[in-house]
């Protein structure tokens, strides 16, 4: 009855019967219920095939959770009656070097058993086309529903004309929409190769918008037959549009890897920003910022190795203050002596970089540490077939979000940042209304270490945290900081977004280290035509 | 010690004339001669230096002609270069391929044209920028062109559009790494990751040889001599003079009438030629080039060199280089955990209490009347630079 759909079309009571008692049999296994199982179990033994495929339907409808192991073991051929044991249904296993035999009913271990002992329960090739669709089944009624979808895309990746009626009861009885869609999808699968020219031709409409690779596939298939035109036609033109759907994603996919791209530079440059745009201090030291940032996720993550999970979030306020300390102490002591000489300024900022690398390769080691990844940022969430964004890009673009929008309120909403920027504006001025400019510098370039630590928190998950790890980013964050344009938190954003953009645009077709030398090249002759970046502040100030 | 002095008599014996400067080159010209007889003598005597030594000093003469390069135009005409590593590299690389080309057949592979790693990497021909490396005149004319072009382009770009101050040192980084990200690569053709290496003959004569190893070292000692005396006579003709107005007012000059980009434009160039040479004797002593020579740090402590030894004077960049650099060979075997340690400090304590670097302390300590290095009047250090 399984196996010939127009039967089961046929005969709509026996179908709605079977929903029902499935529905039933999820809501309660009664010990009467178990009993029938047992029977029907007992049934596969019998000498006739159509009582095995009988007994077969019966176990799909039982709902028992037995009774897939049962059914693909009698596929396999793995299901054996124990001839010394009442011919008892066993599966035989191996237990210490001997074969067991395992009730399949009751799981008990019935002991060893010898070569004859067993007799292997035969099918044949009727029942072998049951027993496949059953098992399809069988899945898809699961209580789960995320069986049951994979269950449908199982059916869809590799559509067999005995699985229709299955779909089309599952269908009807199905209350979940994911799930239906699914079915659904699986359905017009089938029924395109399967089906009449005209549900064939239904079918292709019905596939035309996926983005699922197996529907490609299937129609694919469709396109490629010379049969029938129309059909082929259609799948053709089905196909083209998904390639149209797929070139957008895949647009839309570029554009996600380019702005999380952006926002990882964001991240590593908004604190030059600070200490680099608002200052004008040329802080060569600022990788080792992020370095110690990323240091101090790791010795957070050390010092609390049973709650992973939250480390990140004591890590953030953690490598703020950190970083911040350090950064004071070394505005204090050193590049207070050195503002109005840029290069100067440049120079023992190097110097610190030099000596901060070497301290953590002294304190450390000279090698990579392991810096965890917590659960909630690994995987990815998959839109649809064609476009998935991975879940820690998600996160750091937000999180970039968040840094920034809390500078820019530092900047513009507190006491501080309206002293910060008065004294970047008119340090004199600012000094005689009674700012206090020294103690402003140091909380300024704190600010901007602190933030360049945060930013190091966020690269501790994305590449290796080793001495190191602020080198590859020194070059890159004074590029998007004068591309954007100095002094301007805004420009130092577009900068950002725009170079993790176009790097990203470029490299399917220039690879990955070309289109960084071109993003390079262009940003020389960007500030060739644009001395003063995308955003230049504008006034005689500038010139002096 | 002064160098104020000579400025006034101009033109090519200016250049020769001045205490610091007949000592700088009585030096260089002594060790030239020295080093390579006492490598001569024979084995056990007490005096013998052992080839290594001599090698060894070679690549610090090198350096000091770098170091010569980037004081010529951040000394002189406030153009601080972070990117002079890379002109450095590229005639170190134009060196480095006339030696791979003399290898021949004798590679590992053994094909008679083809170096090495371009037959492991399936090449079937040579690019045609290989062209015309087996010809040694053509090979040390790249040496000088390629460096000197880029520098040209560069500058020309760059200085037209006012570019300065702290964004031209930023871009010539940017210049550097992205050479660096290229030259990397196995596409490129210059050996990728390892570069070019395993050379055997200059000039038909064996590269391991005792005799070669002196010539080089006579050849690099020749070169920071006649480097000194060609940017002593840039700095004291009158274009030196301009130079130094460019680099303490450029605005100042520029109204004046000056074209102030044609200046940067030729000592930028004129620099990065030198700097080439330096690459390219540098190479054969070595005997390796690869893309770490173009890393934006190397730049830096070129750099730092120039800042120890004191800008703005000439012998001061020779002497910063060669302290540096042997105080590194000593620290990096004794103390490899101190040295960056060592550097930093240098660094920081160098720009704080030695702005002008240890020439200028000297100065100070010796005519305390005097009191300034060249050029650098009693102006004050910020703004222009």
């Amino acid at each position: 009855m399984l196996r010939i759909p127009v039967s089961l079309r046929a005969r709509p009571v026996i179908l709605a019967f079977l929903a029902l008692s499935f529905l039933l049999d999820l809501l309660s296994a009664t010990p009467s219920r178990a009993d029938d199982f047992e029977t029907s179990v007992a049934k596969l033994n019998d000498q006739s095939f159509t009582v095995k495929e009988e007994a077969v339907l019966e176990l799909v409808q039982s709902g028992d959770d037995r009774a897939l192991a049962i059914l693909s073991a009698l596929q396999d051929g793995e299901l054996f009656s124990h001839k010394k044991q009442n011919n008892v249904i066993v599966f035989s296993q191996e237990i210490d070097g001997a074969p067991h035999a395992i009730d399949v009913l009751t799981a008990a271990d019935l002991g060893e058993h010898g070569k004859r002992d067993l007799k292997k329960i035969t099918i044949n090739n009727k029942l072998r086309g049951a027993l496949k669709a059953a098992l399809g089944a069988l899945r898809l009624y699961s209580k789960d529903p995320d069986t049951r979808i994979a269950a449908a895309k199982a059916v869809l990746a590799n559509p067999s004309p005995e699985a229709l009626p299955l779909v089309v009861e599952a269908i009807e009885k199905e209350q979940d929409d994911a799930v239906r869609e699914a079915l659904d999808m699986a359905q017009a699968a089938l029924l395109l190769t399967n089906g009449d020219a005209e549900e064939r031709l239904a079918a292709v409409g019905m596939l035309s918008g996926s983005m699922d690779p197996d529907v490609w596939q299937v129609l694919g298939r469709a396109a490629g037959q010379e049969a029938d035109a129309d059909l082929a036609a259609a799948a053709q033109a089905a196909l083209a549009s998904i390639e149209n759907q797929k070139s957008v994603y895949n647009l839309l996919e570029t554009l996600f890897f380019g702005v999380s791209l952006g926002a990882v530079l964001l991240l590593a440059a908004v604190g030059l920003a600070i200490t680099f745009g608002v200052m004008g201090v040329i802080n060569m030291a600022h990788g080792e910022m992020l370095m110690l940032g990323a240091y101090t996720t790791f010795v957070v993550q050390q010092l609390m190795p049973n709650a992973i999970e939250y480390s990140l979030f004591v890590a953030v306020p953690a490598a703020f203050i950190v970083t911040g300390l350090v950064g004071i102490a070394i505005e204090r002591s050193i590049i207070r002596l050195l503002y109005g000489r840029p290069l100067e300024t440049l120079l023992a900022t190097f110097g610190i970089s030099l000596f901060l690398q070497q301290a953590v390769r002294s304190i450390f080691s000279p090698l990579n540490q392991p810096v965890t990844t917590p659960d909630w940022m690994s995987g990815f969430y998959a839109v649809n077939g064609a476009l998935s964004l991975t879940y820690n890009r998600l996160y750091i673009i937000v999180f970039c979000i968040l840094v920034f929008l809390a500078l820019l309120a530092v900047l513009k909403r507190t006491p501080l940042g309206l002293q910060m920027r008065a004294v970047t504006q008119n340090r004199a001025m600012a000094s005689s209304m009674g700012i206090r400019t020294g103690r402003v510098d140091a909380l300024t370039f704190g600010l901007g270490s602190g933030i360049a630590g945060i930013g190091g928190v966020a690269l501790s998950q994305l590449t290796n945290v080793g001495p190191n790890l602020g080198q590859a980013y020194i070059v890159d964050s004074f590029m998007v900081v004068v591309f954007g344009g100095v002094g301007n938190l805004w420009g130092t954003l577009v900068g950002a977004l725009t170079l993790g953009v176009a790097n990203k645009f470029m490299e399917p077709w220039t690879g990955a280290v070309v289109a960084k030398i071109l993003v390079l090249v262009f940003i020389i002759l960007f500030i060739q035509r644009r001395p003063r970046g995308l955003f230049a502040l504008k006034g005689r100030a500038v010139e002096s | 010690m002064t160098t104020s002095l000579s400025t006034s008599r101009g033109f090519l014996f200016g250049a020769m004339t001045g205490r610091a400067t007949v000592i700088t080159l009585g030096l260089i010209l002594g060790a030239a001669v020295l080093v390579p007889v006492l490598n001569a003598l024979p084995d056990g005597s007490p005096f013998k230096v052992p080839t290594y030594t001599v090698s060894l000093f070679g690549k610090y003469l090198c350096y000091a002609l770098l170091a010569l390069a980037v004081d010529l135009v951040w000394g002189y005409c406030g153009i601080l270069s972070l990117g002079h590593g890379a002109f450095f590299a590229l005639g170190g690389y134009a060196m480095g391929m006339y030696l791979m080309r003399q290898i021949g057949d004798r590679g590992v592979y053994g094909h008679p044209v083809l170096p090495d790693f371009m037959v492991f990497l399936n090449w079937k021909e040579l690019p045609w920028y290989w062209y015309g490396f087996d010809n040694f005149a053509f090979a040390m004319l790249m040496v000088a062109l390629v460096p000197g072009i880029l520098a040209f382009a560069f500058g020309w770009f760059a200085f037209r559009s006012r570019v300065t101050g702290v964004y031209l040192s930023i871009i010539t980084q940017a210049m550097t790494y992205a050479l660096l990200l290229a030259f990397f690569r196995n596409d490129m053709g210059f050996g990728g990751n390892n570069g070019l290496t395993d050379f055997r003959d200059l000039l038909g004569f064996d590269l391991r040889s005792d005799g070669v190893r002196r010539g080089l070292f006579i050849a690099s000692a020749l070169a920071l001599a006649l480097g000194y005396i060609a940017c002593r006579f840039v700095t004291t003709s009158r274009l030196g003079k301009v130079l130094i107005a460019v680099r303490d007012a450029e605005s100042r000059s520029r109204f004046m009438g000056y074209r102030v980009e044609h200046y940067k434009v030729f000592v930028f160039t004129l620099s990065a030629v030198l700097a080439g040479i330096a690459g390219a004797l540098y190479v054969p002593q070595v005997g390796i080039i690869n893309p770490g020579e173009f890393a934006p740090i190397n730049s830096i402590e070129i750099v730092i060199w120039v800042a120890l030894g004191g800008r703005g004077y000439l012998f001061g960049a020779i002497f910063g280089a060669l302290a540096v650099n042997i105080a590194k060979s000593y620290f990096t075997v004794a103390f490899p955990e101190i040295w960056l340690f060592f550097l930093g400090a240098l660094f920081v304590l160098t720009t704080l209490f030695l702005p002008k670097g240890c020439a200028g302390l000297l100065s100070i300590l010796k005519f305390p009347g005097l009191g300034t290095g060249m050029g650098f009047a009693r102006k004050k250090e910020a703004g222009n630079d």
